[in-house]
């Protein structure tokens, strides 16, 4: 192991800031991070143990204490539990005699339940030693459960277990163009990088991961910072739960990705770009780095590129299971090697980001459609869309419906053509811009896909009227509790509040005066957190509270309060000990007899 | 013309680079807070300094003041919710007044009293929280901490980096920077600037305890705002 990590830290020229790519391929070779390692790189990378510790203790992906040899993750994302994953995870475990959560006593296994996975279009998913497994079935885990047995290596599994469709049901604008790699930066050099900017504004075009602020204006302020050192992200760390397009451009148009990013490079001056590439999309990791060499030998990348005295070079970091880093200041906090805890702001990333250099980060649909932008020009996009949101957006459509994918469409399509062409029917009501987004009701299906209405990021959740409300509100309000940061008390201590109350409520424990409490909790986690987590993570309970307030109602005990405590359960201890179970031993709640 | 800022209808003069809680201070009016302290980078996580800046809320310790900003503070609305934000910090940890030894010189308790806070209101989570009491001199109990990290970036200003919070989410924790894991082996003396600069009682001074008889402390006689202003001047070493 000693000289693993010798040649492991060398490989990092012994930089801190690498700490938690170098994490990683520890974990990987031996399932966790053994103390000797932690020991030994705090010496290496001249940094406190408890720095290395806080890292792996952050991210859901690292661990201090073994985990099999084959660790399994099982995605719990609302639609994987949709395509009955709990029994099938239960399958698996009884399969492997592993329970959730546990390693096995030989150390082979180890099973336990992971954020969405972003293979909603193909699920129930998992992840093997971080590799996507997709479409489980019983047959599948029988299969997989062998080949754990037999301790066949990942590389002799067949790789129809790991197959990744991209399922692109509706091209548009974007998905449809082809580029020939270069042509969007020989474009830009030919109008001019000013043009090509003023260019970009014309078109309108705003950021694709959620927020919407406009993509040139981002630039144009960084570019106009007095440092001239200055960074380029793509953020592809698409934790929202029921996105997965990132994944899809990734895997089919990266070139174009890597090409906006290019263009930003030479319009704000970046010498450097990363890719925030989320550890769940580990099986993209080794094509991207080779379309990346491509580009270099292509003279697309590297030193002076196209001739034009452009010098840039992109890196690809990998994050490790936890949906905060995907804000993105959580993000550059993750890219130096550390937990991803929000910063405050001011200072933006455009003025303060990556190692405090300017820094710009966009999504991974923003750096596609800068650089078809570039080629096409700033009409051909505005001219689609409304006034506010032009162009298209590309959607990731899953839940019920007939043909889950990738859709794109202009801005201001209603709800009801997205549920007429992915074939849902009877349905019940829609997530829009997954679990930190809306659910509009069945009432609302001729609400518009825009900024100004509708935004999403590109999670769109289709539920149909067999499903139960509290079944969703109960799984995103875990997932929030589960992915807080814990930096600040609202939305650390306020999502596992809010956890607990809406647990009491899903368990049939809820009194009346427990919604007024909830709806207070969720204000207050609302207007008080730090970062846009916890601003959001109310959302699954205010969005529904609103719409169906009597479901909220049916759902509470006719008292006015109902104890937060259960008196019968806690003397169960008591009753096994005395070994009675007669009426006696058992007490009523209060107001039980009403 | 010097510029100024309004807090809840005063006006106020500032400095450029002072943050909305350094200009307050400096003009005698309190903002409420727990993770700020006058001689550290501010750190913004408590929320308790939560002000409505503009229409928006902004935590008061980390926000620049800027010329002309409107600024709401000790507003029902405002302190009804810091009073909900400090009930969350004592359900979260295992807060038993009545026998810690800090009670009366601690600011989370006197925080309480400020804002009037009777009850716990939200239930408790009861979790098992570690105690090291392995140092000769100072005692860690993490049933009272608060992760504010006075403690860790008061120790990085002493070289020793001795204290971290670790984990993610509700699973935080404070932990220490020895091989073993125990306060005993890390390089914490005494008279470090981080054994003291706890609001809490979960870094406590062995031995010292009761010296300052209950009655005679802190915030028998004085309320934190009082407290607060005559001490915490400053501005964090810019
Ligand atoms: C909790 C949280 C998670 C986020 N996750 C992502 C993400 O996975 N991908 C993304 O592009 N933006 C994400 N964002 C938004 C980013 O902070 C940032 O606004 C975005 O990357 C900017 O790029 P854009 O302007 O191209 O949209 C997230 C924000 C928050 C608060
Ligand atoms: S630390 Fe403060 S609030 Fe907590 S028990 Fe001690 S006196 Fe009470
Ligand atoms: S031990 Fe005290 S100073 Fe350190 S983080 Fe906890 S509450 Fe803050
Ligand atoms: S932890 Fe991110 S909002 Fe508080
Ligand atoms: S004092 Fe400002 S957030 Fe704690």
């Amino acid at each position: 192991m000693k000289q693993f990590i010798q040649d492991l830290a060398e490989k990092n020229n012994h930089q801190a800031k690498q700490l938690l790519q170098i994490l990683r391929e520890i974990q990987s070779c031996y399932h966790y991070i053994p103390e000797q390692a932690i020991e030994q790189l705090s010496g290496l990378l001249a940094i406190p143990r408890t720095r290395i510790i806080s890292v792996v203790e952050f991210y859901s992906f690292l661990h201090l204490t073994p985990k099999g040899q084959y660790e399994l993750l099982i995605s719990d994302c609302i639609t994987d539990n949709m395509h009955d994953k709990k029994n099938l995870t239960d399958y698996l475990a009884a399969r492997l005699n592993v329970a959730v959560g546990a390693v096995r006593e030989d150390g082979l296994v180890s099973l336990d339940n992971t954020s969405c996975t972003g293979m909603c279009d193909q699920g129930p998913a998992g992840l093997v030693n971080g590799y996507a497994l997709t479409r489980l079935d019983r047959a599948r885990i029988d299969l997989i459960a062998d080949l754990i047995e037999r301790r066949e290596p990942l590389a002799a599994w067949p790789a129809d277990l790991f197959q990744v469709e991209d399922n692109i049901v509706r091209p548009g604008l974007l998905l449809k163009q082809s580029m020939v790699p270069g042509e969007a930066l020989r474009s830009a050099f030919k109008r001019g990088l000013k043009a090509t900017l003023t260019e970009i504004e014309r078109s309108g075009l705003r950021g694709r991961g959620g927020a919407g602020f406009k993509t040139a204006m981002k630039w144009g302020f960084c570019a106009d910072e007095a440092q001239n050192e200055r960074y380029v992200v793509c953020n592809a760390d698409e934790g929202e739960p029921g996105t997965f397009k990132d994944r899809v451009l990734l895997n089919s148009f990266a070139h174009q990705v890597f090409e906006g990013m290019t263009l930003c490079a030479a319009i704000i001056g970046a010498k450097r770009g990363f890719l925030y590439l989320r550890g769940e999309y580990l099986h993209l990791y080794e094509q991207l780095q080779g379309i990346l060499d491509q580009r270099r030998q292509a003279g697309l990348l590297g030193v002076n590129i196209l001739r034009e005295g452009l010098d840039f070079d992109i890196d690809i970091y990998l994050g490790a299971g936890a949906y905060i880093c995907g804000e993105e200041s959580a993000l550059i906090e993750s890219l130096e090697g550390k937990a991803g805890i929000p910063r405050n702001r001011p200072p933006y990333p455009v003025t303060q980001g990556y190692l405090g250099k300017p820094t710009v980060v966009n999504n991974v649909e923003t750096f596609l459609a800068a650089s078809a932008i570039a080629v096409n020009g700033a009409d051909w996009f505005a001219k689609v869309g409304t006034e506010k949101s032009s162009g298209t957006k590309i959607l990731s459509i899953s839940g019920d419906c007939a043909r889950p994918g990738i859709y794109e469409y202009a801005f201001g399509t209603t709800v009801q053509t997205l549920l007429n062409d992915c074939g849902a029917t009877d349905v019940l009501g829609v997530q829009m811009g997954g679990p930190s987004g809306t659910f509009i009701s069945s009432q609302e299906f001729d609400r518009k896909l825009a900024f100004e209405d509708l935004a999403t990021g590109g999670s769109v959740i289709v539920f149909n009227e067999n499903r139960n409300i509290f079944d969703i509100v109960h799984n995103f309000t875990h997932f929030f509790a589960h992915e807080s940061c814990g930096f600040c008390t609202p939305c650390r201590v306020g999502t596992s509040l809010l956890r607990k109350q809406v647990d009491k409520i899903y368990e049939g424990h809820g009194s009346a005066g427990d919604v007024a409490a909830l709806e207070e909790l969720c204000q207050l986690i609302k207007n008080y957190s730090h970062c846009g987590l916890g601003q959001t993570a109310a959302n699954p309970v205010l969005t529904t509270l609103e719409r169906y307030p009597e479901l909220y109602q049916g759902k509470l005990k006719k008292i006015s309060y109902e104890p937060g405590f259960d008196l019968d359960g806690a003397l169960d201890i008591a009753r096994r000990l005395a070994q009675r179970d007669d009426a006696g031993a058992h007490l009523s709640q209060v107001g039980d007899h009403e | 013309m010097s510029k100024t800022i309004t807090i809840d209808g005063d006006s106020i003069p500032f400095e450029d680079g002072q943050t909305i809680m350094e200009a307050a201070a400096a003009a005698g009016i309190y903002i409420p807070h727990l993770c700020h302290h006058p001689e550290f980078a501010p750190h913004g996580s408590c929320k308790l300094c939560t002000v409505i800046v503009n229409g928006r809320a902004c935590s008061a310790c980390t926000f620049p003041a800027m010329d002309g900003q409107e600024i709401l503070n000790n507003s029902k609305e405002l302190n009804d919710d810091r009073r909900r934000i400090t009930q969350m910090l004592f359900v979260e940890g295992n807060h038993l007044c009545p026998g810690c030894e800090k009670s009366g010189n601690c600011q989370l308790q006197a925080i309480g009293y400020y804002l009037n806070m009777l009850d716990n209101h939200f239930l408790h989570f009861f979790a098992p929280r570690e105690l090291d009491a392995s140092h000769p001199d100072v005692l860690v109990d993490q049933n009272r901490c608060i992760f504010c990290t006075l403690c860790v970036r008061a120790s990085h200003k002493d070289g020793k980096d001795v204290f971290a919070i670790s984990g993610r989410g509700i699973n935080k924790r404070l932990i220490f920077n020895a091989d073993s894991g125990l306060l005993k082996d890390t390089d914490l003396d005494v008279s470090d600037q981080a054994a003291h600069i706890c609001p809490t009682g979960a870094i406590l001074i062995k031995r010292t305890g009761f010296t300052q008889p209950i009655g005679e402390r802190l915030f028998d006689h004085k309320d934190i705002s009082e407290t607060s202003l005559e001490q915490e001047q400053g501005d964090h070493d810019r």
